[in-house]
This record gives structure tokens, sequence and C-alpha cells, in this order.
């Protein structure tokens, strides 16, 4: 696992857990990463501003500041991609979280393959990508020029709602995209809760790109949060 | 017989009472005087003087000295609560502040002038039910009162002095009051009248005079006097009581009074008081109700009559019966009374055949053991008319004129007939016409139909025709026949009718509690007990009704203006009635009624009446019987609750032990796990044993993760934070999730999944139903044998539908069956390791979403779990 850029990458961890920060210095030391601590929300803004991070490890129950509060402080000024640490019985907060401007989560206890995945796809995402014009995974191949979606190299047909919204997954690859979020994008401002629209979209898109659509393996399912388009990597 | 010298139970036990009374309630002293000018409030200073020199906290809630130097210099010293302005219809009076007075709860009181009546808008109408209120809270007081001010003697003084008083106390008041008679002798008053030493308001001045003659004085004078002798001897007999002094006393003499709607009952209501009190018995003042209908002056007089009873410290009783001596002496014979006291009649000599005078012979014949008293009342002699009308009430005239009307179409249609018909025929037209008429009207209509009807018959066809001469004797018996028939069937039948009315009534008004009986026995929670209160109250009174209960910190519940809700505190305070057509703050707008059991006060029921006439007799009875039952109710719901609050008590007790057991195990297993492989680490082995000690901690790890979780969420469960957040959930997600989820658990088990495609979205919480589902695959996990296939799929049926998890296991034990969702619940034989709380959990969450979950043994072997979650309409996409 090796960081993907010549130069380490600088991680902040906030968190107010010294055990917890201790084992995330010691793994993403081992991965490569280069990394700062603070022990609670205000030191956290502060190294944000002054230390400039590649990325930000954010604990959502903090002592000081709630995680939300310093996520809408954060994203006046910095687009720093953050992950955001949580347990699991606080689905809203992880939605709230999402919808303010963190770019994934995960959940404790995590497994350290997953956490430098999200890591990875976070950064990745960060980049002042260039227009991306087509989009390949596995059988998978989208031409957002063309309005193409082949699988396998057969042309699929799909409606327009479809397509935006395999559009908008694709795009995001890897990231963990809010019921809300793609209501909005897809659906627009007035859709937001209308989650039934998901789940029959979604059910009708792995009928069409999923081999096996009751087992997905692109369209995946984040429970009470969203969606996520798994990519193989 | 030989009658046992001593007290009577009885007798002890109201001894006892009163004992106990006093120690809880002030003790009232009553400064007595036989009219204004005394000296009652100086005497009543001096006392509080001394009392005060005794060391005792003294206050002035109200004394009036008129400016006389000597009275004021006794208020010296004397601390005076300031009174209370109260403004009405523009002019300012002061009153005494009884609220604080309440607050200030000194140990004794000074109100003078106890038969005061209180400004309009005060707390009570009079003077004497604040300071009822006064010892109520413990304090003491100390009041005067002038003689002709007690209600039983207000009569007496009437007839010598011909003033009516208007304002009285009730004598109940005086009960258990320590008297101190103020005696001077009425040559010593007219002097000090004389020298202008009597306070007299000027404009009464003329009237004042012709009260204070020589004459009246000794009259009054005598019964003042009077009063405080028998008081005296009364406490003579409570002393010997209360120390088991054998007396000269017979045992409990209790008295009936009959009382009638007739407007002479008042006097005997006073003049059994007053027997009563000589006898130092009980009383009971009872009503018989008949069939016949009292008209609503009538009604408004008999509640009056019972409600001055009710003051005077009688017992209510009613009863109906259609015969009056039948209904009083049941009641005499059922409360042990001793003497009954009726009226007079008026109608003695010539009339005595009539039932007024021969119900008295009954009543004397019948009444074996009891004496009867006779009492002749006032007024009463008069001589009075040989029939007595009753001018009909309101509603009757169009029933006479319907009567006359018939008649005259009856006449018409014989007119018509008579050159077909004798005479003879005619009469018995006329006579099936009263009959019909009976059926519909009253008496006095019939009556009236009845007379009308012979004389027309008489004039118009019996011959000679058009005279009311009777020229045979056969049609002169025809005519006296006739008249006799038809005054009798008409009587009768109307009778028949007014009976049946009677029990029309009765039967509503049984039907009425038996409705609210059984809307209350069906009621369980708070809520039902409520609405069938207020349903059966507002259909039985045509009122508005209210129920207010006290919150757990007894204090009472409501959203009412400030004067009407402290109306209903005053009531829920003191459980006594309060509120308009009361004594109690009569100016609110609805009343209180007190809910209570053997004291305790349990809650309020407001009443906004829609009628602007008091209650009725017959309502207070009913509306008595409502509130015994509502509150019976409520205390039986409070027991369940505090019952309920019992059981879960000692639940949650069992199962925090439980808890403990499963929980210590659980964790302490894992962790010495961790422990035990972590030191082993650092001692450097080689690198496959390190895999296998890193694999130990990995599950240990794990393992402590899921009873972490199972924790969580059982406590979610328990404390009732699980709000399923319902979205639209797409069964084949959800399926698919629990199964990632729990995929390592279920390894070598192979898991087949049937569900169709077109499978409908349900309406449920997807995290909460995920864990349902993750918890029933682990479940299998742990119960199966390795290998053991297991099965997912759904039933949809009309409504709901069905996600089944069925294995090929060993099935469940028989005993398990029914305590398998019951926390920390483990089957017999189960694998070591879990704490009996998954399907605890799933069925917490299941339950959460609307949904059930069971347990089956499948036919052909293995155990099978159902979560049935109800289908909305499909929503469009």
């Amino acid at each position: 696992m090796n960081p993907e850029t010549d130069q380490s990458r600088l991680a902040l961890i906030i968190d107010d857990e010294a055990q917890i920060r201790r084992l995330l210095r010691i793994t993403l030391e081992a991965n490569g990463y280069k990394v700062i601590e603070a022990g609670n929300g205000q030191d956290g803004l502060v190294e944000a501003a002054t230390r400039r991070p590649d990325v930000i490890i954010l604990d959502l129950g903090l002592p000081d500041l709630d995680g939300l509060t310093i996520l809408k402080r954060l994203r006046e000024w910095s687009r720093t991609p953050v992950l955001v640490l949580s347990v699991r019985e606080s689905d809203e907060d992880k939605i709230a979280a999402l919808d303010n401007g963190a770019d994934d989560y995960v959940t404790k206890p995590f497994s350290t393959p997953e956490l430098l995945a999200r890591l990875r796809v976070a950064l990745r995402h960060a980049q002042p990508a260039e227009e991306q014009t087509a989009f390949r995974n596995g059988g998978l191949e989208i031409d957002f020029a063309g309005r193409l979606v082949t699988l396998k190299g057969k042309p699929i047909r799909l409606t327009a709602t479809e397509y935006s919204l395999l559009r908008l997954l694709a795009r995001n690859a890897g990231k963990v995209l809010t019921h809300r979020y793609i209501l909005k994008e897809v659906w627009g401002p007035k859709a937001t809760q209308e989650t039934h629209y998901l789940r029959v979209y979604v059910a009708r898109l792995r009928e069409k790109i999923e081999s096996t659509p009751t087992q997905p393996v692109m369209l995946i399912t984040e429970a009470g949060i969203g969606y996520r388009f798994s990519a193989s990597e | 017989m030989m009658r046992t010298e001593g007290t009577s139970p009885d007798e002890l036990l109201a001894a006892l009472k009163k004992e106990e009374t006093r120690r809880k309630r002030g003790t009232l002293k009553v400064f007595l005087g036989m009219c204004a000018g005394v000296g009652k409030t100086y005497a009543m200073l001096e006392a509080a003087q001394k009392a005060k020199r005794d060391g005792r906290d003294v206050v002035i809630g109200y004394v009036e000295t008129h400016g006389r130097k000597e009275t004021d210099a006794l208020t010296e010293g004397l601390e005076a609560i300031a009174r209370k302005p109260v403004v009405y219809r523009g002019v300012t009076l002061t009153e005494m502040d009884l609220d604080a007075v309440l607050k200030r709860h000194p140990q004794l009181t000074l109100v003078d002038e106890l038969a005061h009546t209180n400004a309009s808008g005060s707390r009570h109408p009079k003077r004497h039910q604040d300071v009822q209120e006064l010892l109520d809270a413990g304090i003491d007081v100390y009041t005067t009162l002038n003689v002709q001010h007690i209600e039983s003697r207000s009569d007496t003084v009437r007839e010598i002095t011909g003033a009516t008083i208007h304002e009285t106390v009730p004598d109940t008041i005086l009960g258990d009051a320590e008297l101190e008679l103020v005696d001077l002798s009425p040559e010593d008053l007219l002097q000090r009248l004389a020298e202008g030493k009597v306070y007299i308001p000027e404009r009464t001045e003329a009237a004042i005079h012709n009260f204070f003659r020589e004459g009246n004085l000794i009259a009054l004078r005598e019964m003042a006097l009077r009063l405080a002798a028998e008081r005296v001897g009364q406490d003579v007999r409570d002393y010997m009581q209360a120390r088991r002094i054998a007396g000269p006393w017979k045992t409990g003499h209790r008295l009936l009074l009959a009382v009638s709607p007739s407007p002479y009952s008042e006097q005997l209501v006073r003049w059994t008081r007053r027997l009563a009190d000589s006898l130092s018995c009980t009383w009971i003042a009872a009503h018989v109700e008949t069939p016949r209908m009292l008209s609503e002056e009538e009604q408004n007089r008999l509640t009056r009559h019972l409600s001055l009873a009710r003051a005077l410290g009688a017992e209510i009783r009613a009863t109906s019966d259609d015969d009056v001596v039948h209904g009083i002496l049941r009641i005499a014979r059922g409360q042990n009374v001793t003497q009954i006291v009726v009226g007079k009649p008026d109608v003695f000599g010539p009339l005595r055949f009539l039932p007024s005078a021969l119900w008295l012979s009954r009543l004397v014949r019948e009444s074996s053991g009891i004496d009867v008293h006779i009492v002749r009342v006032e007024g009463a002699d008069a001589p009075r008319r040989f029939w007595s009308w009753r001018m009909p009430a309101e509603g009757e005239w169009p029933q006479y004129l319907k009567a006359a009307g018939i008649v005259g179409t009856v006449t018409l249609l014989n007119l018509l007939l008579a050159p077909f018909l004798g005479p003879h025929a005619m009469g018995l037209i006329y006579l099936a016409a009263v009959v019909a008429l009976a059926v519909f009207l009253n008496r006095g209509p019939v009556y009236l139909a009845a007379v009308l009807s012979a004389l027309l018959w008489d004039f118009l066809f019996l011959p000679p025709l058009v005279t009311f001469y009777i020229g045979k004797v056969e049609d002169a018996m025809m005519f006296a026949m006739y008249f006799i028939v038809a005054v009798a069937m008409g009587h009768l039948i109307s009778r028949l009718g007014a009976r049946e009315r009677m029990d029309r009534r009765r039967e509503e008004r049984a039907a009425a509690i038996y409705m609210l009986t059984l809307e209350l026995g069906d009621a369980s929670t708070w809520k039902e007990i409520e609405r069938a209160v207020l349903n059966n109250v507002e259909r039985s009174f045509k009122a508005k009704a209210a129920l207010m209960l006290p919150d757990a910190t007894g204090r009472l519940q409501g959203d009412l203006p400030d004067k009407e809700f402290s109306a209903a505190v005053w009531t829920y305070e003191h459980a006594r009635p309060a509120g308009r057509f009361t004594d109690t703050l009569p100016m609110t707008e609805a009343m209180y009624l007190p809910l209570r059991t053997t004291g305790n006060s349990l809650g309020v029921l407001r009443l906004h009446w829609k009628q602007t006439s008091p209650p009725t007799i017959e309502q207070r009875n009913m509306l008595d019987g409502f509130l015994r039952h509502i509150a019976l109710v409520i205390d039986r719901q409070r027991l369940r609750e505090v019952k309920d609050q019992a059981r879960v008590l000692a639940e949650s007790e069992r199962l925090s032990h439980a808890l403990l057991n499963a929980v210590s195990h659980e964790l302490r297993t894992p962790l010495a796990a961790i422990e035990t492989a972590s030191s082993s680490l650092q001692s450097g082995l080689d690198a496959t044993v390190q895999d296998a000690l890193i694999g130990e901690i990995r599950q240990a790890s794990e393992r402590l993760n899921r009873l972490v979780a199972n924790l969580l969420d059982m406590a979610r469960i328990e404390s009732g934070h699980v709000k399923p957040h319902l979205d639209w959930c797409d069964v084949h997600d959800l399926i698919n999730a629990a199964l990632k989820r729990a995929g390592s658990h279920l390894a070598n088990r192979p898991v087949s999944i049937d569900i169709s495609p077109s499978a409908p979205l349900v309406r449920a919480d997807f995290s909460l139903m995920e864990q349902a589902l993750v918890d029933l695959l682990l479940n299998a996990a742990m119960h199966t044998p390795a290998g053991t296939p297991v099965e997912i799929h759904i039933e949809v049926k009309d409504r709901t539908i069905a996600i089944i998890v069925a294995d090929r296991g060993p099935g469940l034990a028989a005993e398990a069956l029914p305590r398998i969702f019951e926390k920390f619940y483990r089957a017999p034989g189960a694998a070591a390791g879990g704490t009996g709380l998954g399907l605890s959990i799933v069925k917490g969450f299941v339950e959460a979403n609307g949904g059930h979950v069971q347990a089956f043994n499948r036919p052909a072997g293995g155990a099978m779990f159902t979560i049935t979650l109800p289908l909305q309409e499909q929503p469009t996409v």
C-alpha cells in the first residue's frame, strides 16, 4: 500500500481519545503519512489553519465543540477532505456531517485497510480533477460525452433519470452520497424526501448493470445513509 | 325491658370522633349575646388579651369597634391583618382577608360578627364559611354572635319581634363550639342605648328602636340563656360520654322529618332541628318521590327545604314510592329512626276522609314502634278553600285547550249522530273520548274533560233537551254513573301514565348509572376513563364537564382562568363542592365537585351547567352516585398503577441481576483472551504462532464489539429511545446488507435467498431492520452445526409482508418456544457464549417498526423465524 504521490501526505487527527490517536498515528505513519494530532475541536481548528493538512480525520463526539460545528467552521475557508469517525448508532449525525461537507465516514471500530481505502478516495476526490470524459469499472463503461453506457461491450438502454443517477454515483465512485444529496442532484431540491424514488431507480439500475442484482457489487447500499459506487481498484 | 345503662357504641364513636376532629381542627369560641350592644366584642377582646398574656399567638382577622374608646383600647397590642377591599358595583367594602390570615396562620384569630354576609365576589358568601375554613386549617377562632342569627331560632325571633332575619348561621357551626354568654339585663341595655353607647347604623334607626322594646329584649335574653343552658347540658353529657360515666340518658334517638314541597315544610325543618338539639340526637330529612310530577316552583321549594335541612345538620335521604307512608317507613326502619316528625294537615273535620288526612292515620297506625310527632305549623291554620285549586303550570294550558277542543269535537259528532242514536249511546261516546284523553293528558285536563262532557251530555242529549234538568230517574242515575266512571277512569288512567313516566325517569336514571359503570368498567387507561366520564356526565346532566386530576406531585392540573382554577383547587384541597350553585365562590362559571374516597381527595369534576337554575334534588342524587363511582374508578386506576410500578421494579431487579451474571461472564472471556494473546505476542514467537494469536485477538474483540452493541441496543429499547426513522426500504437491500454484515459468522452455512424481484417496498427503519435480520442470522449461526443450510424468503399478503429466516438445524426446544424472545433467556443446552439478548433485540426493533416476530419449529425439522411488517400503499414514482 503505497502513498500515491511522491511526497508524503499530512493527516490531521482530531479525537479526544489518546489511544485512538496513538493507534491512528502508528497505522498512518506505517503507511507513509505524516501525522499531527489535536485532542479537542479548538486545537483541531487551529492546527488545520496553521499546518494546512492534506486530509483531516475528525471524531464527531468531541468534548468541547461538536463535530458539525467544526465541519461548518472548517468549510468556511477550507476544501480539505474530511473523514468522519463515528459510532454505529448515530446515523443522523453521519448524514448531517456528510450533508455539511464531510467527504466520507468510517464507523468505529474500523479495520485498517478500510480506513486507508477511504482516505485514498477522499484524497483523490480532492484533486482538482480535470473533467473526466469516460468512466471504466470492471465491465462497465460510461462515455459521459456521448451519454453512452456499455456493459461488457454491449450498450445498455437507460432512461434519462437512470443515466443521471448512474453518472452521479460513478463520478463520485468510492464516496458515499447521502439520499438527500442524490435526490437533490438528480430529481431537484423539491424531491429531497422522496427516498422511494431512489429505492426504485437503484433497483432498476442494478437490474441493468449488476451481474447478480440481488447481490450488488457496484451500487452499494449504505444502511440508513445513502449509496456508494464501489469501484474495483 | 331493662335498658342498659351506659353508652351505646354509636355514641362512643361519635364522642371519639369529636375528640379527634377537635385535635386537628381549630376550636371555635362564640361570644353569644341576645342582641347588639351587650358588649360581645368587648368581651371577646378581653378574652383575646388574656390569651395573649398567656403567650398565645393572637391576631385580629376582623373586628369592628365602631370607634368606641373602651373597645378600641382593648385592640392595642394585638396584631391586625389588613382588611381586603372588595369593589362591588362601584362601592368599596372591606372584608376579612381570609388568605392573608391563612398565610399568617396564628394560633388564634378574632373574627367579629359571625353572621355577617360577605360582599359579593368574596370567596364565600357568608363569613361563617370563612371561619369554617380557618378552623379547618387548625386556627382557633373567637367570634361574636347574636341569638337571633342562629338559623333554628330565626323563626321564633320573627314571631316575637316581627323582624325578618336575613343573616343567619347554620346551627351546625355551633356544634362543637364553646359558647360564652355575654349577658346584660334589658334595663342596662336600654340605658346604654339611651347613652348612645350602642352602635346603630343610621338608616335602620327606626326599625332598630322598634326592635329594642323591653318585651322583645326579655324574650331574646331568655332565648340566649336557654341556648347557653342547653349547651351546658350537652357539654356535661359529652364530658360524661367521653369519660364513660354512666348517665341517665337513653340510647340513640334518631329523628326523621318528612319533607315535602309545601311552603310550611321549612318551619318543620327548624322545629325538628330544635328537637334534635334538645334530644342531642341525629336527624334525617327524608323525601319520598311519588309519581306526581312536581311543578318547577315546588321542585325549587323542595330543593330549598332539603338544603336548609342539610345546613342544619340533617342527613338527607330520598326514595321513590307510590305510597308516601311506605316510603317514609322504609327509610325510618332502615335508619333505626325512633321518632318521625310530620306536619299537621289542615284537612281534619268534615274532610277527614280525604287522602291527605288518611295517610296520616295510616302512618300512625303502621309506624308501630316508632313515635310520631304531628306538628302544627304557623300559618297553616288559616282556613283554606274547600277545593284546593292549583294554578296549572305554564306547560299545561295547551292540554286544557286540547281537552276542551276534543270534547267540543265529540259533541259535534254526537249532534250529527243524534237522529240515529239514543242519548245513552252518546254518553258512551263521551266516555270513550274521556278515556282516550286520559292516556295522553295530565290529570287536571282529564277532569275538565270529564266534567265538561257530563254537562254537555246532560244539556244537549238527556231529555228534556237544552236544560240541565233531568226528567227520568233512570237518566239521573245514568248521569251520576257517567260522572263517577268518567272521573274514576280519567283518574286511574292518568295515574297510570304518571307512574309510567316516573318509571321511565327512574329507568333513565338507572340506565345512566349503568352506562357509566359499563363504560368505566371497560376503561383501562386514564384517557379512556376521562372520555367515559365526560361522555356520561355530559349526556346525563346536559352540562359541559371536565375531569381535573393532580399530577405526580399532588398538584391539581388544569388550564383555566385564575378564578375558576382557584375554585377547583379549593374543592380539591377541602374535598367539598365549590363554584356555581354552591356556598363557596358562587360567582364562578362552573361547579366544582370533589372526587373522593375515604379520606383521599382524588380530583375534581368541573361541571358547566347549561341550565340557569340550581340542580334539582334528583340531579344532585344522581350526581352523588356518579361522583362516588368515578372516584372509585380513579382510585382503582391509581392503585393499579402503583401495583404496575411495583411489578416493573421487581422485574427490573430480576433483569439487572441476570444482566450482571450474563455480562460479567461475556465480558471477561474475550478480555482474558486479548490479554493473554497480546502478552504472548510480546514474548516474540515465530510467525505462525503470532498469526494465530492475532487471529484470537481479533475474534475476541469482535465478540466484545457484538456484546457491547447488543447491550447498547437493549438499553435503547428499554429506555424507549428507539425512534424508528421510517423510510421506504427495498427488502432485497435489507437482506443483502444483513447478509454482508453477518457473512463471516455464517461460514459454511449455505444461504439460499428466494425473493421475487417485484417485492414491494416496505416502510421501516432500514438500520433497525437490518440489525434485526443480522441478529436472526447470527442466531442461526450460533445454534446450528456448521454446514446447516439457511433459507431466506418473503411472503407477501394483502396488508403484510413476512421475512422468513429458516434453518435445518436441531430446532427449538418446546419449553423454549414461549420464552425465546425474553431478555437474557437462553435455551437449555445452548452453546457457550452469547447473552440471550439477540432475539429480544430482534423483537424490540421489529415492534418499534410496527411489526411482530414469531418463532416456529418447521415440520420437517429446523427453526423458523418470521418477521411480519405492515404493508403500506406503494408510493408512485
